[in-house]
Order: structure tokens, then C-alpha cells, then sequence
């Protein structure tokens, strides 16, 4: 009886594992429950993201910080005070830095995570795990520059505000929809380097493209100057852009100055979705071949 | 009875050569530029050929890596893969582990599955052994919990103790490599694929690995390995898997296939010729088949081999007062033996008109090479079947002299004992 029950338990255990390995499998099938079982590895991959960035160097995790800062100065020079861009009113630093939030955050999440396939060929040619798990691993290992670099902007928001009399700002509660905004750009750059990854796997040449694409839409989004200065006939062709909506929002709750409606919210979140979808769909469809072209 | 752990039902994978992945974006724009003009490209190939997702056929430049395989596993077998370059096995596993997908067919596999393809995949240069430990565990589908847990047990196979906090990338690589080994040792699945990692490694170490390995197959988990060395699939394996071009040529216990697989170089071990249409002769007796062995039954023949030819025959009438003759030739078509049974005499004047005869030799005094065997049925005096080239065999080197020595075939086409003595020694002088 008792070899009998071992049995049984045991062939209930196997029946809770079976997989079937067939081509052509549905395009869009995530294995959500494998997914949460590497948990462990998307945690370590984290880690590994962030500790080895800034291993063996000097200032270490400060450039997460440091990084950010210098580009919004150079930027306050040149297009704030030699090209005399203008930003809403807000004082050019505090506008730059603001932008850099989420700007820097996609940045860095598309050029770390742009060409997933290329960069784990060797990996992912000799050992099966949900290879989603690594672009997730990307976008969240961000996050945590992410958050530094939020606290050192408050710090100098905050010295901004008692220092400079007269800027009218202060920081309303607003704020507190910002990790909303950050979840979207989170959300926004998986899309894109999940398309950017797929891509990059099949189209070799598209590696050399891919600073200049991320460059250009740097241009193409209120980075450098607000939608504001867009005349109002042609904002819809920026609003296209799943990052104006989120560039101005940024602004909106930290400043209370930003040319934001809610149609063009609403198309943000909608060219998110649709990007994050068809992403996972092109993804899943190269992961499943892929190494057979390495 | 339980479900077979591992079900692989008509696996096929096709790969195609050059550069389909490879692609550029010049060629898709090409492509869909000529869909859109729905103009067939240059080279002719119809566009709708080359998308049209049923089509899994012989494509130009492609070739089946796998075909039709089709095999079970018993929960707690150990199973080898065994073939040669290029007969699969790799791409069988790699579709097992879900690296790549298969163009047809399935495979079901019910238990957890851990494939260990490649020692140390994963190790991040800059962390230390600590974190490689749990990064590399991770990877290979264990948990947190279950590496802490083990983790002592990993460190102290591996022997690594005081390095563990320096970052890998100072290790040594026979260090590196039995970290690597470590923690790939002690995953837990039901279902483990190995290829070749025994390969790695001084012998010390080997022996560990496999003295590990068969842990693991006592434990009763299933295992798959693939290997050349045939010692270590002799020590782990039950059962064994022969791939040949892509297809299982054979499957049975492990001693019967790798015996057969040993004795592989041959093409052929029994060649029907029931379907040689340019025969000579009246056709009243027929050659049905032939096969060559040695005197013990294996199907190497070396130099000095004792050989033993099996014919089959068939007639319409009892066969009676028959020759069977065959003639051994090399490439350039210079007879070198002939086996004649009316010279020997020793068959019986009538013969069923259906059976077998067998023609047992002395060791067989040919130089390494191939050989060439005509067969001929002379009945009375009447050439009752004659096929040339019937069938062919390679002779292997052989210690013939007891020297190590051994003329070419380019010199000599045989041998023959002899003994040499100077003219004291065999007092002539």
C-alpha cells in the first residue's frame, strides 16, 4: 500500500511538470508560472545589473547620480542660456534635471537592454530559462539608479526653493503620482527593447543604429524644450510619441507647468500597452529559433 | 505502469545552411519590396515558397539535423546518446532543454528539467564565488532557498573554501571549472541532459564528475548524457540511444549498442541484394544476400582476420551441383582471392532451394583498405548469377607481424607470415 501511495504521489508531482516541446506554439503564450519560478534568477540578475556597473570603479554608485547632473548642466548652458530655449518659466537647471529623470531612465534601460539576443548569445545557446527575465532584469536593475537619482534632484529642488527667493515653486502633491509615471516609463523601454532586442537578432546592422535612434528620439520628445513651444496645430504629431505625455507629466507634478491633456495621456498609455504586447509577441517569435542563427 | 518521464514522438529539425538568419536588412527589404510588386526574386525561387510556413521539405540549402526520432524514457533510466559528429545528438538535447524548437514532432517530458550543456555558462567575471554560486544556481533553475542550502556541500566540492569571496575572473581555470561543475552537480531535476561536460577537467577531477553523475542516477532521476567516451557511458548508462544522420539507427541495453556502435565503420552488416537489377546469367539461382564478419562475429575485419561469409540463395528447384564462387578485389579491380567452392569442394551436392551457405576462411592476409567482392553461381556449366561489386568491406590495421609494422596498400595488396633468421643462426655457416 505505502509503495503504492509513493507512487502515486509521485506521478502527481511529474503530471504537475509535463512539457510539451512542439513547433509553432501560439505567439503569445507566456508562461506566467515559469516566469515566477525564476523569481530567484530575475532577483540575482538585478544584482548583478547594478553591482557589476560599478565594480572596480572609483566613484561607484555616485555616477548614477553624477552622470545625470553633468548632462543637465551642459544642457543648461547650451540650449538654456547660448541657445535660449525656453522652459515654461521653470529655472533652466531644475527643468533639465527634471527631464533627465525619465529621459535617463529610458536611456539607459534601451542601451543596456536594446540587444538582449546578441549580448546572451552564449547564455541563452546553452541553457533554457524564461528569457524574459532578462530585459525585466534590465528595466528594474535601472530602477535603482532611478531612485538615487530622484533623491538627489528633491535635494537640490528643495535648495532651489529656500535658496532662490521668488520661484513661486514648491513641491505640491502632485509628486506622490510620480512613481506612477516611472512605472510607465519602466513599462515604455521593455516595450521598446523587447522590439529593439528581436530586431538587433535578426537585423545585425540595426546594433549600429540603435545610439542614433535612441538620440533622435531624444530630439523628437520635450527633453530639451517643453511641448509648449509646439505650435498647437502640430502637437498631436509629438504627442504620438509615447514619451511627451510622460516628459510633460514629470513636469506638471513637479512644477505645476506642462502641456498635458488628457487624449494625450490616454494615447501614452495606449502606444505603451501596445508596445509592451507586440514586443512580448516578436520576442517570444525570435527566442524560440533564434539560437539557430547565432 | 507510470507514463514514460521523457516521450519523443517523430522529432524532426531543420536547419537551413548559410544565411537565412543571417539575414540583412537589404534582403528583407528586397523581400517584401517584391512581395509588394509580387515579382519572383532573381534567383527564381517563388516568394510564397519561401514563407509558406508548411513547407518543411527539402529546401535548397537545408538539411535535417533531426528525422523522425522517436523514443521513450522510464522514469530512473539512465540513458546514453551516443553517435558520431553530426548525428544529432546535440540538437536532440538542445531541443529537450528547450534552447531551440523542433521543425516537427514533439517531445512531452514530465518532471522538472535541467540541462547542463556547458560548464560555468552564466559566470559573471566580476562577482565573487559566492554570488557566481547563487546567480549560476538561478540559472540553472534552482532556488534561493535550495542553493543556501546546499551551498556548503557545493564549496566543499568544489574546493574553492578560500576563494570563495574573490571574484571568479581571478581564478584559476580548473578552479572556474569546478565551481561550475558543483553547482551543476547538485540541481535537483527529475530530468538532467549532460553533453559532454565529463570531457573537461584533469582525471582526478573527471572521476569525481562521474563518481557524481552516478549519485545522481542512483537517486533514481532520469538521466540523459551524450558522450564520446564510451567508458563513462559503460560505467552510467542502463540503456543507450544510436544516432546516426540524424535518425535513431538503434536502441537497446547499453553494452549492445556501444558494442554496436565500436564496430560502426561498416556500412553495412548484412547487404541485400534483392534489388541488384544488373545481374548476369540465367537467373535459375539467385544471390539474395551477403554478409561479412569476423570468426568471433564482429564486423571489423583487420588484417589476419578469420572471416566468415554468409550467403543467402533462393531457386525455383533443389540446387544441385552448384559453384558458388567469390572473388575479393581492391579499388583498381586486381582480383586478389578467390573463394571457390568447387576448389575446396565441402558442400553437398544438392542444397535446399532456399538457405544459406557459409564460406569460413584462415586469416585473411589483405593490407589495410577496401575490398570489393563480385559473386558468381556457375551451375554445371552454365553462369546461373553474376553481380559485380556486390558488396564491399574495409580492412582494418592488425599487429599482423607482432611488430607494429605493416605494409601499405599502395606497396602490397597482402601479407603473408614469414620468418627471417641470419645464415649462423640457421647454421648454414
Amino acid at each position: 500500500m505505502k509503495a503504492e501511495e509513493i507512487a502515486a504521489a509521485g506521478s502527481v508531482t511529474l503530471a504537475a511538470h509535463e512539457t510539451i516541446i512542439q513547433p509553432n506554439q501560439s505567439w503569445l503564450r507566456v508562461d506566467w508560472a515559469l516566469l515566477w519560478e525564476y523569481r530567484d534568477l530575475l532577483a540575482l540578475l538585478v544584482h548583478r545589473e547594478f553591482a557589476s556597473k560599478y565594480k572596480q570603479t572609483i566613484l561607484g554608485p555616485a555616477w548614477f547620480i553624477l552622470q545625470p547632473l553633468m548632462t543637465s548642466l551642459v544642457m543648461t548652458i547650451f540650449f538654456g542660456r547660448v541657445a535660449k530655449i525656453s522652459t515654461d518659466g521653470v529655472p533652466a537647471v531644475l527643468f533639465y534635471l527634471c527631464n533627465q529623470l525619465s529621459w535617463n531612465y529610458l536611456q539607459q534601460n534601451l542601451s543596456t537592454g536594446g540587444a538582449i539576443f546578441m549580448n546572451n548569445a552564449s547564455l541563452f545557446g546553452k541553457v533554457y530559462f524564461p528569457r524574459l527575465v532578462v530585459p525585466i532584469s534590465v528595466v528594474l536593475s535601472n530602477l535603482f539608479a532611478c531612485v538615487l537619482q530622484m533623491i538627489s534632484f528633491l535635494l537640490i529642488y528643495w535648495g532651489f526653493v529656500t535658496m532662490v527667493p521668488g520661484t513661486g515653486l514648491h513641491l505640491s502633491p502632485a509628486a506622490l503620482l510620480l512613481p506612477l509615471l516611472f512605472l510607465m516609463t519602466g513599462a515604455l523601454s521593455l516595450g521598446v527593447c523587447l522590439w529593439m532586442s528581436a530586431l538587433t537578432a535578426k537585423y545585425r546592422d540595426l546594433n549600429q543604429v540603435l545610439q542614433l535612434f535612441v538620440q533622435l528620439w531624444m530630439f523628437a520628445s520635450p527633453v530639451i524644450y517643453p511641448l509648449s513651444k509646439y505650435p498647437v496645430r502640430f502637437r498631436w504629431v509629438a504627442e504620438i510619441n509615447p514619451m511627451t505625455a510622460i516628459l510633460e507629466a514629470f513636469r506638471l507634478c513637479l512644477f505645476g507647468v506642462g502641456t498635458l491633456t488628457v487624449e494625450s495621456m490616454a494615447m501614452s498609455i495606449g502606444g505603451t500597452v501596445f508596445l509592451l504586447l507586440t514586443g512580448m509577441l516578436i520576442f517570444q517569435r525570435t527566442e524560440r529559433t533564434f539560437i539557430d542563427t547565432v | 505502469m507510470d507514463k514514460p518521464i521523457i516521450e519523443v514522438q517523430g522529432l524532426s529539425k531543420l536547419y537551413t545552411l548559410g544565411s537565412i538568419g543571417a539575414t540583412s536588412l537589404r534582403e528583407s527589404a528586397e523581400m517584401i519590396w517584391s512581395k509588394i510588386l509580387r515579382r519572383p526574386r532573381l534567383n527564381g525561387t517563388p516568394l510564397t515558397a519561401r514563407f509558406a510556413p508548411e513547407q518543411v521539405g527539402p529546401v535548397p540549402h537545408s538539411f535535417w539535423a533531426l528525422r523522425d526520432v522517436n523514443f521513450v524514457v522510464q522514469p530512473g533510466e539512465v540513458i546514453g546518446l551516443i553517435g558520431q559528429n553530426g548525428a544529432g545528438k546535440s540538437t536532440l538535447l538542445k531541443i529537450l532543454s528547450r534552447i531551440t524548437e523542433p521543425t516537427k514532432g514533439r517531445a512531452i517530458l514530465r518532471g522538472r528539467v535541467a540541462s547542463l550543456l556547458e560548464v560555468g555558462t552564466g559566470f559573471h567575471p566580476e562577482l565573487s564565488g559566492r554570488d557566481n554560486i547563487y546567480l549560476n544556481g538561478a540559472i540553472l533553475g534552482m532556488k534561493h532557498a535550495e542553493i543556501t542550502r546546499k551551498f556548503d556541500e557545493i564549496v566543499a566540492f568544489a574546493e574553492v573554501e578560500d576563494f570563495i569571496d574573490t571574484p571568479v575572473k581571478r581564478y584559476s581555470s580548473g578552479m572556474h571549472l569546478r565551481l561550475a561543475f558543483a553547482v551543476a552537480a547538485h540541481l535537483e531535476p527529475e530530468i538532467l541532459l549532460v553533453d559532454e561536460v565529463l570531457a573537461v577537467g584533469d582525471a582526478t577531477f573527471q572521476k569525481k564528475c562521474l563518481g557524481k553523475m552516478g549519485d545522481v542516477a542512483r537517486q533514481g532521476r532520469t538521466v540523459l548524457v551524450v558522450s564520446h567516451n564510451m567508458a563513462s557511458i559503460l560505467s552510467l548508462c542502463q540503456r543507450a540511444v544510436m544516432l546516426k544522420f540524424g535518425t535513431v539507427e538503434r536502441m537497446g541495453p547499453v553494452q549492445e549498442i556501444v558494442h554496436a556502435y565500436l564496430e560502426g565503420s561498416k556500412p553495412e552488416e548484412v547487404v541485400a541484394l534483392s534489388d541488384r537489377h544488373d545481374r548476369e546469367g540465367d537467373g535459375s539461382i539467385r544471390y539474395e544476400s551477403i554478409a561479412i564478419e569476423n570468426a568471433a562475429g564482429g564486423s571489423i575485419i583487420r588484417t589476419g582476420s578469420r572471416c566468415k561469409v554468409t550467403i543467402r540463395y533462393k531457386s525455383d528447384k533443389p540446387v544441385r551441383h552448384t559453384r558458388f564462387l567469390l572473388t575479393i578485389y581492391d579499388l583498381t579491380h586486381v582480383s586478389m582471392f578467390q573463394l571457390d567452392s568447387e576448389a575446396t569442394g565441402g558442400l553437398p551436392d544438392t542444397l535446399p532451394p532456399e538457405g544459406t551457405v557459409i564460406c569460413e576462411t584462415d586469416g585473411l592476409g589483405i593490407t589495410p583498405g577496401r575490398c570489393y567482392i563480385n559473386l558468381e553461381l556457375i551451375r554445371g556449366h552454365q553462369l546461373a548469377d553474376r553481380i559485380a561489386y556486390a558488396a564491399y568491406f574495409d580492412v582494418e590495421v592488425d599487429d599482423f607481424y607482432g611488430t607494429g609494422k605493416l605494409p601499405k596498400r599502395e606497396w602490397t595488396m597482402t601479407v603473408l607470415r614469414h620468418r627471417w633468421m641470419s645464415g649462423c643462426e640457421a647454421g648454414v655457416e
